[in-house]
C-alpha cells in the first residue's frame, strides 16, 4: 500500500477569536492547508471538533464547513473524541486515504471556546466526563486533574513546584511561535508565586483554553502533485485506544493504559522505537497530564516524569523535545482542535521550518492528542521523506 | 432539565445501590453489568455500606452551571470499604481539613438546581467525615 502523506497544512493563531466566527475560522484554516498543498482538492473532510453543539449550538459541521468553503458535493462528517477529536479525525483521514477509497482527504481541528463564558463553558467541558457519576457531583475536567495531581504527589517523592518545568519549557517554546497564544515567557518566580485554582493546582499548570482552527491535507505518496515542498512528511504510524471514562472506575489512577496502547500501536506499525522519535508532542492540558503522559509511553520511569521537565530532558535541545510550538499551554488549548494543530507543528519541524524553534535534525514525530484524563489516547508517528 | 434521568438513578442516587459479581464476587459501583474483574455478566444488585476513604481530593472554584450557589466545593475520590472508587462531593467538614486517608460516610444531600424557584432540585450522595460517637 502506498504511504500517506501529509502535503499541506493551516492554521489559525490561538486566541480569544472574538471576531471571528466557527465558520470562518475553519475556512481560513482550510484555505491556508489546500493553498500549502499547492492548490490540491479534498474529496473528504474529517472535522476534529468536541463543544460546537453546545458552545456554539451549531451541529452538522461537515455540510456547514464545505458549503461555505465552496466544496458542497464533497464527503464530510465530524469526529467526536472529547480533546482528542483532533487526533481522532486525523485517524479517520488516514483510514480513509490509506484505504484507497478517498485519494485526497482534508483533516480539520476547530474549537470556538469563546462564545460562551464561565459556569456555561464549565457545564460544556463537564459533559465530556461520566454525565451520571461525575459532572452530577459538579466535577469537571480540572477537577479530574486535580485529584490525579493530589495522588501523584502523594504517592511520589517530589519537591514544591515540582511540576514548573512543564509550564516553563512550554512558554519558553511559545515565544518562538507567531502562532501561539502566549509569547512573552514564564519566570520560575511567576510559577511559585502563582494562584491556586484547584488545589494543587495553579493557574500555570492548566492549559488556556481558546479559540482556533488547523488543517492537515492529506493524499497518497502516487498522486503527490508538483509540489512546493521538497520535503515531505509520511504518516508511520497511527493508532487509538480507549480506557474507562469516569476517572474512578480506573485500575490505576497514575498510569494512561489508552496512552500507551496507542502509542505502542503506533510505533509497532514501522517498528519505531523510543530513542528514534526526535520530538514527542504530548497533551499538556494539565501539567500532571504531561507526567503521565511521559510516563506511559516510556521515556520516564513511573514517578519520575516531572523531573525530565525540572532536568531540562524536554526543552528544544533537549533529550526529548516536547510541546516544541508551545504545547497546549502556551500556544493555547482549542479543545478538540488541538490534535490537528499537533500534527500541523510537527510537520513544520519536519520540514525544517520551525526557526528558532527547530528540532535539530527532527525526522520523526511522536503525537499523542488525548481525550479527558487518558480515556481516549490517539497517537501518531510522522516521518520525513525526501522527494 | 431531565426528569426521568435522574429519577432512573434514584437506587443509584439515594442507597449506593450497584452490583456484585455472581462469578468472581467483585463488588461495582456504578452499576455496569458486565464485571471489569473477570468480564461476565454481573447483574445481581448489591447495597453499599457508605463507609469508606479519601482516596484523592480537590476544591473547586470555578464550577459548572447548577452548582455556582455552592461553589467553592470540595470533590473526592472516595474509596468504598467493600473496594470500588466513588466519585462525590464532601460535605458537613467545618474547620476540618480534608487529608487523604480521611474516613468518610455517605449521606444524602441537594446535588444541584435550576436556579429557578418551580425547577427541579437533584438530591444524591456526598460523603461527610465520620461521625465520632
Amino acid at each position: 500500500m502506498e504511504d500517506v502523506m501529509i502535503t499541506g497544512v493551516g492554521q489559525t493563531p490561538v486566541a480569544e477569536h472574538w471576531d471571528i466566527g466557527l465558520r470562518d475560522l475553519a475556512f481560513a484554516a482550510i484555505q491556508d492547508a489546500i493553498h500549502d498543498a499547492g492548490g490540491i482538492k479534498p474529496q473528504a473532510i474529517y472535522i476534529g471538533n468536541m463543544l460546537a453543539p453546545n458552545l456554539s449550538n451549531q451541529a452538522h459541521l461537515g455540510a456547514l464547513f464545505a458549503d461555505f468553503s465552496g466544496l458542497t458535493g464533497i464527503e464530510a462528517v465530524t469526529v467526536e473524541a472529547a480533546d482528542a477529536s483532533g487526533g481522532a479525525a486525523l485517524r479517520q483521514g488516514y483510514l480513509a486515504v490509506k484505504s484507497g477509497l478517498v485519494q485526497t482527504a482534508l483533516v480539520l481541528g476547530v474549537e470556538k471556546m469563546t462564545d460562551k463564558i464561565g459556569s456555561s463553558v464549565q457545564a460544556a467541558l463537564a459533559t465530556t466526563g461520566d454525565a451520571d457519576y461525575e459532572a452530577v457531583q459538579g466535577v469537571t475536567p480540572t477537577v479530574q486533574a486535580a485529584m490525579t495531581m493530589q495522588r501523584y504527589i502523594h504517592e511520589h517523592d517530589m519537591p514544591i513546584d515540582g511540576f514548573a518545568g512543564f509550564a516553563l519549557t512550554a512558554h519558553k517554546n511559545g515565544t518562538g511561535n507567531p502562532d501561539a497564544m502566549y509569547r512573552s515567557g514564564l519566570q520560575l518566580e511567576a510559577y511559585s508565586s502563582a494562584e491556586k485554582t484547584s488545589d494543587p493546582m495553579n493557574i500555570y499548570d492548566v492549559a488556556p483554553r481558546a479559540d482556533g482552527a488547523a488543517a492537515l491535507i492529506l493524499t497518497r505518496s502516487d498522486l503527490l502533485p508538483s509540489n512546493p515542498h521538497e520535503m515531505q512528511v509520511r504518516i508511520a504510524g497511527s493508532s487509538s485506544a480507549v480506557d474507562t471514562l469516569a476517572l474512578h472506575d480506573r485500575k490505576d489512577l497514575l498510569y494512561f493504559e489508552a496512552v500507551q496502547l496507542a502509542a505502542g500501536k503506533a510505533m509497532k506499525q514501522e517498528g519505531v522505537l523510543l530513542e528514534d522519535i526526535d520530538l514527542f508532542e504530548y497533551h499538556d492540558s494539565f501539567s500532571i497530564y504531561a507526567a503521565l503522559a511521559l510516563e506511559s509511553v516510556g521515556f520516564a520511569i513511573r514517578g519520575k516524569g516531572w523531573k525530565l521537565a525540572a532536568e531540562g530532558e524536554i526543552s528544544i535541545d533537549g533529550r526529548i523535545p516536547c510541546a516544541t510550538m508551545g504545547g497546549l499551554k502556551a500556544r493555547g488549548f482549542p479543545g478538540g482542535a488541538t490534535g490537528v494543530y499537533q500534527a500541523v507543528e510537527a510537520v513544520i519541524q519536519l520540514r525544517g521550518n520551525a526557526g528558532v524553534n527547530q528540532v535539530k535534525d527532527a525526522s520523526c514525530a511522536l503525537l499523542l492528542s488525548m481525550g479527558g484524563p487518558g480515556s481516549t489516547g490517539v497517537c501518531h508517528i510522522l516521518r520525513t521523506r525526501r522527494v | 432539565m431531565e426528569i426521568p434521568r435522574h429519577w432512573r438513578l434514584k437506587k443509584q442516587r439515594y442507597a449506593l445501590v450497584g452490583e456484585v459479581c455472581p462469578h468472581c464476587e467483585k463488588k461495582i459501583f456504578p452499576p455496569r453489568d458486565i464485571c471489569p474483574n473477570c468480564g461476565n455478566e454481573a447483574r445481581d444488585l448489591f447495597a453499599f455500606s457508605g463507609k469508606g476513604e479519601v482516596y484523592s481530593y480537590t476544591t473547586i472554584y470555578e464550577a459548572p452551571s447548577g452548582y455556582d450557589s455552592t461553589t467553592p466545593y470540595t470533590v473526592a475520590l472516595v474509596k468504598l470499604d467493600e473496594g470500588p472508587i466513588v466519585t462525590a462531593q464532601l460535605t458537613d467538614q467545618g474547620e476540618q481539613p480534608t487529608e487523604i486517608g480521611m474516613p468518610v460516610e455517605m449521606v444524602t444531600r441537594k446535588m444541584r438546581d435550576d436556579g429557578d424557584e418551580r425547577g427541579m432540585i437533584v438530591y444524591g450522595y456526598k460523603f461527610r467525615p465520620v461521625l465520632k460517637n
